[in-house]
C-alpha cells in the first residue's frame, strides 16, 4: 500500500473512480464511444461485404422495431403505434434502400455514413417544412436513423476487438456489457456509474477488474493506449511508468498465488468454526459463468437472472428455447440447486420495450409487468416447470411488493401444472416458489409474505436503494447507498427473524453479500444461504469459515446499537482484526 | 398515365397512419405511382418519402400513375383519399 501511494503521488497519468471490480489488469485501451453517434466516413475495400452489414443491421432493427410494435399496439392501440409501423415500413423502403445500396457500391464508403447521409436528406426537407408536425416527423425519423447506425456498428465493434484489450467508456448497458462477453475484453474503466451499475455487476460476474465513475476517463485515455487497471483501489494508470509497470507485474503475480490458495477451498463446506453451515451460492448472469460456479466451489445456483437471455438473444425467447436453457442449466448443476428468477424487464435491465414512463424505477417491472403480460408469463412458468422435473430447480419472482402478487403467480403456476399434468409432461410438482424481498413495503410485511411461499432472496441492490431513496447509478448521489446504514441492517434483520417465524428459507443474493466485511453480519442475522457472484465465492467461503456463529451474534447485537455508519463499519473491521481474518484488498 | 389532382379532406392531414396506408396499398400493385407537390416529387411506393410530403388539410396534391394496372391502382389511392383516409 506504501508504495502504490508513492505511484500515485509522484504521477500526473493516474485517473481515479471508484473501485467497482477487484483485479489487476495491464493491457491496451479500447475506447468504447457511443452516446453521441460518431459516423465513421471512412471507405471500404469490400462493398459486398459492406452491404451485407447493412442488410444484417436492418434485419436486427426489424427485430427489435416489430417487439416494440407489438408491445405498443397492445397498450395504446393500433392508430397511435401507427410511428412503430412506419418505421418499420422504412426498413423496407425500396427507394431508401436501393439508393443507399447504389451510392455504397459506387461511393465505397461505410453503409452507416451513407444511411446517415440518405435519411437526413428526408429529415432536412422535413425540418424546412412550415408544417410543425413535420418538424416532429423528423426526430421520428432519428429515432430509426439512430437504431440502424447503432446496429451497424455494433457489428463493427465487435469485429474490431480481436485481440485483448480494457474497455474505457461513458457508461454501459446490459447489452453493451453482454456483447463484450463475447469478445476479448480484460477489463473496464467507465467515466459514470457507481458499486452497483451494469458494468460493475457484470465485471464482477465475468472477474474482470472494474473502475467505475472516473467521470473523464473517455476524455484522457484514447485507444490504443497503455493501461493498468486496479479494482482494487479503484486507479488506473494511462501509459504507465516502468516503476508502475514493476510494481503491478510483481502484484499480478502474488494475486495469482492468492488466487491457487482460495482455489484449494473449493471443496470445504463454508462452515463456522462452531459448525453452522451456510450455503454459499452463486449468481449467474450469462449461461457461460457454470464452468466458473463448479471450479469456484458453489454449492449450486441461487441467481438466475432469466432477463439476460432476452438480452443474449435479443427477443423474447419462446417455450421451446426457454424450456432448453433452464433443463441444460439444472442438469448442469445437479444435484445442487438453481434458482430461476421470471424476467426482471422494467427499470433500466431491458431497454427495448420503450414505453415512457416518468420513472421506470418505480413503474411497471418485474412482477407488476409479468402479470399485465400473462401469455409471457405463462410461457416461462412452463418453461421452468419442465426444467423442474429432477426437483433442484427453485422459482422466484421479482419486485413484489403485494400479497396479491404472490397469490396470482401461484395461482398461474397451479393452472400451468395442471396443464403439463393433462398434457402428460413430467415435472416437480413440489418445485420451490419463493419472492425477492426488495421493496420496503414486502419487507415489512416478511411475517405474512412469508406464509405462502418457500422461501426468501433478499436483492440488496434495490431493497437499498428504495430504503434509502437513492439511486445507486447516479454518481452525484451514489455516496448515500450504503450498505452498513443502521436502517438497512435493521430491515435485512426484521426480514431474517419474521420469514423465519413463518418458516421460509432466508437467503441474500444482493452485492452485499459478496462484500467480505458484511459477511460476519449476515451470518450472525441468521441468513441461511448467501447468493454472490462466483468470483467472491472462495474469498467469502474463507471469511465464513474463519469466524464463529456465536461471535457474529454478538457482532449483530453490537452493531444493531449503534447509530452511525461509521461506527458500524469500525466495529466490524476492528472484528476482522481480532479474528485475524484476511482480506483480499488488505494484503495488496 | 393517369394524371389528378386531389384535395385532402382530413382534418389531421396526411399524418403516419394514412402515409402508411397508402405506400401498403400503392405496393400491391405493379405500377408506378408518383406524388408531387410544391415541385417535390417522390414516389409512392417509399413510406419515408411520401412521409416528407407537408399536407394538412385542404392542401394540392398531384398523382400519376403508369403501368398495366394502374387503374386498378388510381382507384383505390383515389378512394382511400377520397373516404378521408377512413378518419372522418
Amino acid at each position: 500500500m506504501k508504495g502504490l501511494k508513492k505511484l500515485v503521488e509522484n504521477s500526473k497519468n493516474v485517473i481515479f473512480g471508484i473501485a467497482a471490480a477487484p483485479g489487476i489488469e495491464i493491457g491496451d485501451a479500447f475506447l468504447y464511444t457511443k452516446e453521441i453517434l460518431n459516423i465513421n466516413a471512412n471507405h471500404t475495400d469490400e462493398p459486398e461485404v459492406a452491404i451485407e452489414h447493412l442488410h444484417e443491421a436492418l434485419q436486427q432493427s426489424k427485430k427489435e422495431l416489430s417487439k416494440i410494435f407489438d408491445f405498443a399496439k397492445s397498450k395504446m392501440g393500433e392508430t397511435r403505434s401507427a410511428i412503430f409501423e412506419a418505421q418499420l415500413m422504412i426498413l423496407d423502403d425500396p427507394v431508401l434502400i436501393s439508393n443507399i445500396e447504389s451510392r455504397i457500391k459506387k461511393e465505397k464508403r461505410f453503409p452507416e455514413f451513407i444511411v446517415n447521409d440518405e435519411i437526413s436528406k428526408y429529415q432536412q426537407l422535413m425540418i424546412m417544412s412550415s408544417e410543425s408536425y413535420l418538424k416532429e416527423r423528423a426526430m421520428d425519423i432519428e429515432d430509426i436513423k439512430n437504431r440502424i447506425i447503432r446496429n451497424l456498428q455494433k457489428k463493427r465493434w465487435a469485429s474490431k476487438i480481436v485481440h485483448d484489450v480494457l474497455v474505457v467508456t461513458d457508461n454501459l448497458t446490459p447489452a453493451d456489457a453482454l456483447l463484450f462477453t463475447k469478445s476479448n475484453v480484460k477489463g473496464y474503466v467507465t467515466d459514470r456509474g457507481g458499486l452497483t451499475s451494469h458494468a460493475a455487476i457484470i465485471a464482477r460476474s465475468l472477474d474482470l477488474p472494474a473502475v467505475v465513475g472516473t467521470h473523464n476517463g473517455t476524455e484522457l485515455i484514447k485507444t490504443g493506449d497503455k493501461l493498468i487497471i486496479d479494482g482494487f483501489h479503484g486507479i488506473v494508470f494511462v501509459n504507465p511508468e516502468p516503476a508502475q509497470l514493476e510494481y503491478f507485474e510483481d502484484k499480478i503475480r502474488r494475486l495469482a498465488l492468492i488466487d491457487d490458495e482460495l482455489k484449494e477451498l473449493k471443496d470445504e463446506p463454508a462452515i463456522t468454526t462452531d459448525g453452522r453451515e451456510i450455503k454459499l451460492l452463486a449468481n449467474v448472469d450469462v449461461t457461460g459463468e457454470i464452468d466458473m460456479v463448479v471450479t469456484n466451489g458453489a454449492k449450486g445456483i441461487g441467481l438466475f437472472r432469466t432477463e439476460q437471455v432476452i438480452e443474449e438473444l435479443g427477443e423474447f425467447p419462446d417455450e421451446e428455447m426457454q424450456t432448453k436453457i433452464y433443463s441444460s442449466l439444472a442438469t448442469r448443476i445437479y444435484p445442487d440447486i438453481v434458482t430461476i428468477r421470471a424476467f426482471d424487464i422494467g427499470g433500466d435491465k431491458v431497454k427495448q420495450l420503450h414505453i415512457k414512463e416518468a420513472n421506470p424505477f418505480l413503474g411497471l417491472r418485474g412482477i407488476r409487468f409479468l402479470l399485465e403480460n400473462l401469455d409471457l408469463f405463462k410461457t416461462q412458468v412452463r418453461s421452468i416447470l419442465k426444467a423442474s422435473v429432477n426437483k433442484n430447480v427453485y422459482f422466484m419472482i421479482p419486485m413484489v411488493s403485494t400479497l396479491a402478487e404472490i397469490i396470482k403467480t401461484k395461482e398461474l403456476i397451479l393452472e400451468c401444472s395442471n396443464e403439463l399434468k393433462a398434457e402428460g409432461i413430467p415435472f416437480d410438482p413440489d418445485m420451490k416458489f419463493g419472492i425477492m424481498v426488495e421493496v420496503p413495503a414486502a419487507a415489512v410485511m416478511a411475517k405474512e409474505y412469508g406464509r405462502p411461499v418457500d422461501f426468501f432472496s433478499i436483492g440488496t441492490n434495490d431493497l437499498i436503494q428504495f430504503l434509502i431513496a437513492v439511486d445507486r447509478g447516479n454518481d452525484f448521489v451514489s455516496d448515500l447507498y450504503q450498505e452498513f446504514h443502521p436502517a438497512v441492517l435493521k430491515t435485512i434483520s426484521h426480514i431474517v427473524k419474521e420469514g423465519k417465524q413463518s418458516g421460509v428459507e432466508v437467503s441474500i443474493c444482493g452485492e452485499m453479500a459478496a462484500d467480505s466485511l458484511a459477511v460476519p453480519l449476515l451470518v450472525g442475522m441468521g441468513l441461511d444461504s448467501l447468493s454472490v457472484s462466483p468470483s467472491a465465492i472462495p474469498s467469502i467461503k474463507r471469511t465464513i469459515r474463519s469466524i464463529s456463529y456465536k461471535s457474529s451474534i454478538r457482532l449483530v447485537d453490537e452493531c444493531m446499537a449503534m447509530d452511525s455508519i461509521p461506527q458500524i463499519i469500525a466495529k466490524i473491521e476492528k472484528f476482522f482484526k481480532e479474528h485475524n481474518i484476511q482480506r483480499t484488498r488488505n494484503i495488496l | 398515365m393517369i394524371e389528378t389532382t386531389i384535395k385532402i379532406v382530413n382534418k389531421a392531414g396526411l399524418h403516419t397512419r394514412p402515409a402508411a396506408t397508402i405506400v401498403k396499398i400503392a405496393s400491391k400493385y405493379k405500377s408506378q405511382f408518383y406524388i408531387s407537390k410544391d415541385g417535390l416529387k417522390i414516389d409512392g411506393k417509399s413510406i419515408i418519402g411520401v412521409m416528407t410530403l407537408a399536407a394538412e388539410l385542404g392542401s394540392e396534391l398531384f398523382l400519376s400513375f403508369n403501368g398495366p394496372d394502374e387503374h386498378e391502382m388510381a382507384n383505390e389511392v383515389l378512394d382511400f383519399f377520397n373516404r378521408g383516409f377512413d378518419e372522418q
